[in-house]
């Protein structure tokens, strides 16, 4: 025996026991409550098609809500509690709503959202309160959940009878063999019909199967058919809400199959007539699933409804176990075969049910004309078949439609895939048309969606297949409409005046059941969703505790904080010492390429947008690269290193672009070149160090004359090869080394040994934003690299195109993202796109782009920021607020 | 997930691959403006097939050009590019 717990109430289950067969085992008929009516629910199904019996199993983290109670198998310790009810399950409060079903109906919430706000906002509460299943866990999900690729030649879904038989032939005939199950078993069907009472042939055949090098996973869902034969399996390692023997909860499987055989059987339909929704309203074949798998006989006096021979089956198990049945409505008007022994009557179709309760108590049916009812506790409908189409749809397949088991069949698929078995053949039945009130005729249990209201989007002039399924909500429950679909494209195509097949199919996407989101996520999920890369100087960095900021997917110091300094304490005096003496930072994350070969001059002349084919050996120019379109790409350096070897750098944001775009210039536009580019970005770290006394360092440093600015020199610092290269984005002296990563560290140690004997600082990032905005960092020549034509396009010089201007504060600080206006009430002529403050003299400062700026210079303006309450008088200056004549840096 | 047959490491899931644009959409060096436009702006978006330009980033990051048809993804040809294409 296994314990398990429902609503807080122990009790028992068998071995292999769902958690719908416990339940009903234990007499536990009423399991939740519909999700707009509140209506009480039983279990309907056998399978993951249920609509009904949905629960929230599990505790904390691990709790699941919406499980199919069909679908899970009970373990020691299950927890399960029912859902959407109020103070509880028998008496719920929301039950109120079924009173008033009429104000409920098909497009509710659109009437009520176009209707006038206040009528919304008065529902809004009431329904926000009652609507909804189960609650999502908020507690992290304590388990792991793995993913894995796979390939076969042959991949079978479904192992029913069909499926067994395809993989054992494509298994003994050396195919590599992938067999997937969603039950815990093998067998589906054999198991349902006892034709394979002991096991005896499905235990042979998987025998079979596994001696021949086939794997069989059970518990596997195939839940999607993606392009190119890709099948994505989710298989449950451990059932919802129990702790995982080894941490993992469930494994998606990735499989790439050389051909895919469905064979995913079918799923029995519903009938439509008033109460159907009612516990003790059973699919036929659940019915049967429960008597003859599970040893559970749900009701004692049952009527059969049928339109096919298959429910005949249900009848006979149910008797030998012992249960009345006390009439067979066949739909059908002449007996199907010779006398069953059975109450059988012949063009009965039920009207409703009633019931005292929550369980049922009599059935009414409409019998050649006439109405009769029977007292009974269970009733078994089978209303025909639909086969299971959804993976041969994903697959980009198209559909046949059978008469004869008025279904649609899989046909033509532009993918390996081939459907067999019952999901191919369904039985034949006879067509019903419902006949009793459409009002408390559910089709969509899940959803809460009856017949009347199919017929009262129709009446609204919804006539497509698409509108009227997310005007009523028809299917889009987490079923998806398994049990719903048909029954509502019936009435449509009734009420169209066509044949089902012309009244459209709505759209089959994955995933087939419900997926968990962890399971998706895998190993991405917390903190493994974006990797880390470390500068090779990270550990140097983090003994001394910096104020780190994200910069893509690098960390880089923002700041060193030295006792209780803020960050824009920390970064002023870090920007001071490099405007008065000499600072140091990390600049190891600038993109740089190698570009090397007897065509390295030409290949950069076609990538930069200025003339650098010319620079002498050991001389540098600044440099900047177009989109073929004509905007800026990037900016950067390039360097003459030797007669056909250069450096080029450009920005830490856009390396990962710019060695795309370097690498498709290079393969793709001029493969003839004789040329190699390299992404060096992580072979080199680099350290910049920058201010009036950088050059002194230097020369300490490398024991010789520092290169002079836009010059680079071969040199060693502690026994290290570097390359010097002398260049500035701060406005003063600055030379940047650069160093095999992994021997960075003793060149960074000597650097900061000299640069404190100097007395002066590192500085991070928020320093350099300050040093580079106060010296407003920014010619190209006739053609020949990308962007040029696009640079050409008129629209590019117009008159009117915002441009960049400095700004300075005559009253008031500006704010950064401020509008730049002329007064009030006068539209923005312009932005603030980064604002700081003079590093030595004080003074708030910033840069923008003006409309027509360059010829603005001197007058003055309003920087408003209304978002932030701040405003600034302004006057547009030339965007260079220190050294204008760019002497500081030069030597 | 399609899965394309790359020329030098042979059949790989697409997400090893990151997509470059349509070959109408080159800009050759020396297009003349009107070409660059037309190129950028106003190519073509044929239902069916047409030639795209893939790279294998996440695994030898070799180009290609992919012949895909667009509706049923089937993969006509791949063909290789670069220096090591050359005639």
């Amino acid at each position: 025996m296994i314990n398990f717990s429902f609503d807080g109430k122990t009790y028992q289950a068998q071995k292999g026991d769902t958690l719908a067969a416990a339940l009903l085992r234990n007499g536990i008929g009423l399991v939740g409550r519909s999700f707009k009516y509140h209506r009480p629910r039983g279990i309907m199904t056998a399978g993951v098609e249920e609509p009904n019996a949905l629960v929230t199993i599990g505790d904390g983290g691990r709790s699941e809500p919406n499980t199919r109670a069909t679908d899970v198998f009970v373990y020691e310790g299950l927890v399960a509690k029912s859902q959407n009810r109020w103070p509880n399950l028998s008496f719920d409060i929301g039950a109120v709503f079924g009173l008033a079903a009429p104000v409920l109906s098909a497009g509710f919430y659109y009437k009520t959202f176009f209707g006038s706000a206040k009528r919304w906002m008065f529902y809004e509460y009431f329904i926000r309160k009652a609507a909804g299943l189960g609650n999502a866990p908020t507690k992290t999900d304590p388990d792991h959940f793995s993913q894995r690729a796979a390939f076969c030649d042959v991949l079978v879904v479904g192992a029913g009878p069909a499926g067994l038989s395809a993989a054992l032939e494509a298994a003994e005939a050396g195919k590599r063999v992938i067999l997937v199950e969603q039950d815990n078993i093998l067998g589906a069907s054999l198991i349902r019909d006892g034709q394979d009472r002991d096991g005896a042939w499905v235990e042979a055949t998987q025998a079979r199967i596994r001696a021949a090098g086939g794997r069989i996973l059970t518990r596997t869902t195939a839940s999607g058919y993606w392009e190119h034969d890709l099948v994505t399996l989710t298989q449950r390692i451990a059932e919802p809400g129990q702790i995982p023997p080894h941490g993992v909860a469930q494994r998606l499987w990735h499989v790439r199959a050389g051909q895919v055989i469905l064979a995913t059987g079918s799923i029995e339909r519903p009938m439509a007539f008033a109460h159907n929704d009612r516990p003790g309203v059973m699919l036929s074949q659940a019915v049967r699933t429960y008597v003859s798998r599970f040893g559970v006989v749900p009701g004692k006096s049952v009527v059969i409804a049928t339109n096919n021979d298959d429910a005949y089956k249900t009848a006979y198990a149910l008797k030998a176990a012992g249960a009345e049945i006390v009439a067979v409505l066949d739909a059908r008007p002449a007996p199907a075969g010779a006398d069953s022994g059975l109450p059988v009557y012949n063009n009965a179709v039920p009207l409703s049910t009633n019931g005292a309760r929550h369980c049922l108590k009599s059935v009414t049916a409409r019998v050649n004309g006439l109405t009769q009812s029977w007292n009974a506790d269970l009733i078994a409908v089978s209303g025909g078949f639909t086969p299971v189409v959804h993976l041969h749809m994903q697959a980009g397949g198209t559909l046949d439609w059978n008469d004869a088991a008025q279904a649609f069949v899989p046909a033509t698929s532009r993918q390996n895939v081939t459907t067999i078995g019952g999901a191919a053949n369904p039985d034949p039945v006879f067509n019903v048309v419902p006949v009793s009130t459409p009002k408390k005729s559910f089709i969509d249990f899940q959803n809460d969606v009856t017949l009347s209201d199919v017929d009262l989007a129709w009446a609204e002039g919804y006539r497509s297949v698409e509108h009227l399924k997310r005007y009523t909500t028809l299917g889009m429950a987490t079923d998806q409409g398994k049990l719903s679909n048909m029954a509502a494209l019936g009435r449509l195509a009734e009420k169209q005046g066509v044949a089902i097949p012309e009244a459209g199919l709505t759209t089959f996407r994955p995933p087939y059941t419900p997926v968990t989101m962890g399971l998706l996520a895998g190993a991405g999920a917390k903190d493994a969703g974006a990797h880390v890369r470390r500068l090779a100087l990270y550990d140097v960095h983090a003994a001394k505790n910096p104020i780190w900021q994200p910069l893509g997917y690098w960390f880089r110091p923002r700041a060193y904080p030295m006792g209780s300094e803020t960050l824009a304490q920390a970064a002023m005096r870090e920007a001071k010492a490099v405007r008065s003496n000499v600072g140091m930072t990390d600049v190891s994350t600038l993109a740089k390429f190698e570009v090397s070969g007897p065509d390295a001059a030409a290949f950069l002349e076609i990538i930069c947008a200025t003339t650098v084919g010319k620079l002498a050996v050991g001389r540098g120019r600044y440099t900047f690269m177009l989109r073929e379109d004509g905007f800026v790409f990037d900016d950067g350096t390039v360097w003459r290193l030797d007669e056909n070897r250069y450096l080029l750098t450009s920005s830490t944001g856009g390396a990962d672009r710019m060695a795309t775009h370097i690498s498709y210039v290079r393969q793709y536009l001029c493969p003839h070149l004789r040329v190699s580019a390299i992404n060096v970005q992580e072979h080199y770290a680099g350290i910049a160090v920058a201010g009036p006394q950088a050059k002194a360092t230097l020369a300490v440093l490398i024991g010789e004359e520092p290169p002079r600015h836009m010059s680079t020199v071969p040199a060693m610092i502690s026994g290290v090869p570097v390359i010097v290269l002398a260049a500035s984005y701060s406005g003063e002296r600055a030379f940047e080394i650069y160093v095999e990563a992994s021997h960075a560290a003793p060149v960074w140690a000597a650097c900061e040994a000299d640069v404190a004997k100097q007395g002066g600082a590192l500085y991070g990032l928020e320093a350099m934003e300050f040093l580079r905005i106060e010296k407003g960092h920014l010619l190209n020549k006739a053609g020949g690299y990308v962007g040029a034509s696009g640079l050409s396009r008129p629209a590019l010089s117009e008159a009117g195109r915002r441009q960049l201007v400095g700004l300075e504060a005559i009253e008031g600080n500006i704010p950064e993202g401020a509008m730049l206006v002329t007064g009030e009430g006068v539209s923005p002529q312009g932005h603030v796109s980064a604002a700081a403050f003079r590093i030595l003299d004080g003074g708030s400062i910033a840069l923008g782009q003006l409309t027509d700026g360059f010829a603005r210079h001197g007058e003055e303006l309003i920087a408003s920021s209304p978002t932030r309450g701040q405003m600034a008088r302004v006057r547009v200056v030339a965007p260079h607020f220190y050294d204008t004549a760019g002497e500081r840096y030069r030597d | 997930m399609m899965q394309f047959t790359c020329p030098h490491c042979g059949p790989r899931d697409q997400a090893e691959f990151i997509y470059e644009r349509t070959v109408d959409a080159v800009v050759s060096l020396d297009a003349t403006p009107e070409e660059a436009m037309k190129s950028l702006f106003t190519r073509n978006n044929p239902r069916g097939v047409d030639e795209e330009i893939w790279r294998h980033t996440y695994g030898c990051r070799a180009w290609m050009v992919i012949v895909r048809n667009r509706v049923t993804n089937e993969i006509s040809a791949t063909r290789a590019v670069g220096p090591e294409a050359l005639p």
